[in-house]
């Protein structure tokens, strides 16, 4: 699977629909995922993907990690693994 | 219905090991927050906290206590010996057989837990202490305190989250108050500033990294601390009898449920408690001049505690004071309402208001007076506490100058 297709298929999991639902320019809004929904979506992608997120649920807007779409969560992830690389 | 009383204060946290210098350090705005010093803390993101420093339990206490009390119950057992000595009481007799002691803590002794589920976790151990059990167990302290001043009535302890302290103190009240007993130690204490207590916290991701700032736009979060407090609560007439010294006058309490979500507070089940304390109290709104706010300097706490302030206040709300002392000493989670009731008590009798530091930015979304970054000298009648825990669970103390 890419980097994209697990990524849909772990918010999918969370928003509790079926992965072709989700569409890249799904915001988490969309979906229905409140802010503990988000939390826990991240640390769901930082055990698939083995990478640190830098993520503060008091200021997200102030994050290095876009969360405004899929499609941006999705470059973010593809961005820390070839920081990690 | 009697009147309770305050006779006695102890306590020991990142800003002192007694009230007075406690106080002192109220009163002058140092922060107690800083480096964390303990076992892998390399491998935390969060690194800051409000740790006692300097606190040798060796020499306090004999081997067969140390191989008893996880921190937490070191903690306390300080504290009520500052509060009981203060108060000048002795247990025996009838006294002794109606005073207790109820305690709020939220994480029982995770230091002892962190350090046994290393042995056989990490070190492969097969055998642990035998005292393991009663030395983590949530009411291990309260069971020593009240083995230490012989205190043989109610006794247990509450676990509320961050709203322990407040709700414990609002039971013992309510038994002094009802006339079940004359006398009851209360407060609470915490001590999860260990590798896997910051561990579990960091995981919530609402912790700050840099600085505990209430009410300041720019806050990023909550830093924990760790620590006790400790009161005797008294019925008035017997403390008045004996000559004893008054601290100040417990006069109501409310508490209240959100019932809406585990994490995320709620304006209106705050608001209820705040409401129902000063209905308690018997007062009217106007008479409050000092909130020791629960204000924890995350982003959702702050705005909602400054609504639900504005919703039951009215005008009256920018007149009185609200601060957050969690911005100095930290959130000590189950022991912090405790805590923060010396804030109270030095605003009623020596009006000084404890301040908000690092404070940067007004938020418009708490604009009240957060008596930013300095202590003030004002007198205060009326003070609250507030106190709002995960589960939606909140719990509000009224005090008055006596």
């Amino acid at each position: 699977m890419s980097t994209q297709d697990k990524v849909i298929a772990i918010i999918a999991e969370q928003a509790v629909l079926e992965p072709s639902d989700v569409t890249l320019d799904s915001t988490l809004e969309d979906l229905g995922i409140d802010s503990l929904g988000l939390v826990e979506s991240i640390f769901a992608i930082e055990e698939e993907f083995d990478i640190s997120i830098p993520f503060n649920a008091n200021e997200p807007e102030k994050s290095d990690f876009d969360i405004s779409n899929v499609a941006a969560i999705v470059a973010g992830i593809d961005k820390l693994i070839l920081e990690k690389a | 219905m009697k009147r309770v009383v305050i006779t006695g204060a102890g306590t020991i946290n990142a800003l002192g090991h007694s009230v007075p210098e406690t106080l002192a350090a109220m009163r002058t705005g140092q922060c107690g927050i800083g480096e964390l010093d303990f076992r892998d803390v390399e491998r935390l993101a969060i690194k800051i906290g409000g740790q006692v420093r300097g606190f040798e339990a060796e020499g306090r206490f004999n081997r067969q206590q140390m191989s008893l009390y996880d921190r937490f119950t070191q903690f306390t057992l300080t504290a009520a010996k500052e509060a009981i000595e203060q108060s000048g009481l002795e247990f025996h007799g009838e006294l002794s057989a109606k005073a207790g002691v109820v305690l709020g803590n939220s994480g029982g002794g995770m230091q002892t837990l962190d350090e046994n589920y290393r042995s056989v976790y990490e070190d492969g151990k097969n055998r642990v202490h035998p005292f393991v059990v009663p030395k983590l167990m949530n009411n291990a302290a309260a069971g020593h305190v009240s083995m230490q001043f012989n205190l043989k009535g109610p006794s247990f302890t509450v676990s509320t989250a961050c709203a322990s302290s407040n709700h414990a103190m609002a039971q013992a009240f309510q038994m002094v108050r009802s006339g079940m007993s004359p006398v009851m130690v209360t407060g609470g204490s915490e001590s999860m500033l260990c590798f896997g207590g910051v561990k579990a916290w960091e995981g919530l991701r609402v912790m700050s990294k840099d600085a505990c700032r209430p009410f300041s736009a720019n806050r990023n979060g909550m830093v924990q601390g760790e620590g006790a407090g400790i009161f005797v609560f008294e019925e008035y007439e017997h403390a008045k009898a004996r000559g004893a010294e008054i601290l100040c006058e417990v006069i109501g309490f409310a508490m209240s449920s959100d019932a809406a979500d585990i994490v995320m507070p709620s304006k209106q089940g705050a608001a209820r408690a705040i409401a129902g304390a000063l209905q308690d109290a018997r007062l009217d709104a106007s008479e409050v001049g000092y909130i020791n706010a629960h204000g924890t300097g995350t982003a959702a706490n702050d705005k909602t505690e400054c609504a639900a302030v504005a919703d039951v206040f009215g005008p009256h709300a920018d007149s009185l004071m609200i601060s957050s002392t969690k911005s100095m000493h930290g959130h000590l989670i189950g022991g912090t309402g405790a805590v923060e009731l010396l804030a109270c008590i030095m605003a009623l009798r020596d009006g000084v208001i404890a301040p908000t530091i690092g404070y940067e930015e007004p938020d418009p979304e708490c604009a009240l007076d957060v008596v930013p970054n300095e202590a003030r000298e004002a007198r205060v009648d009326v003070a609250l506490s507030n106190a709002f825990a995960f589960g939606g669970l909140n719990a509000v103390l009224a005090l008055r100058r006596v």
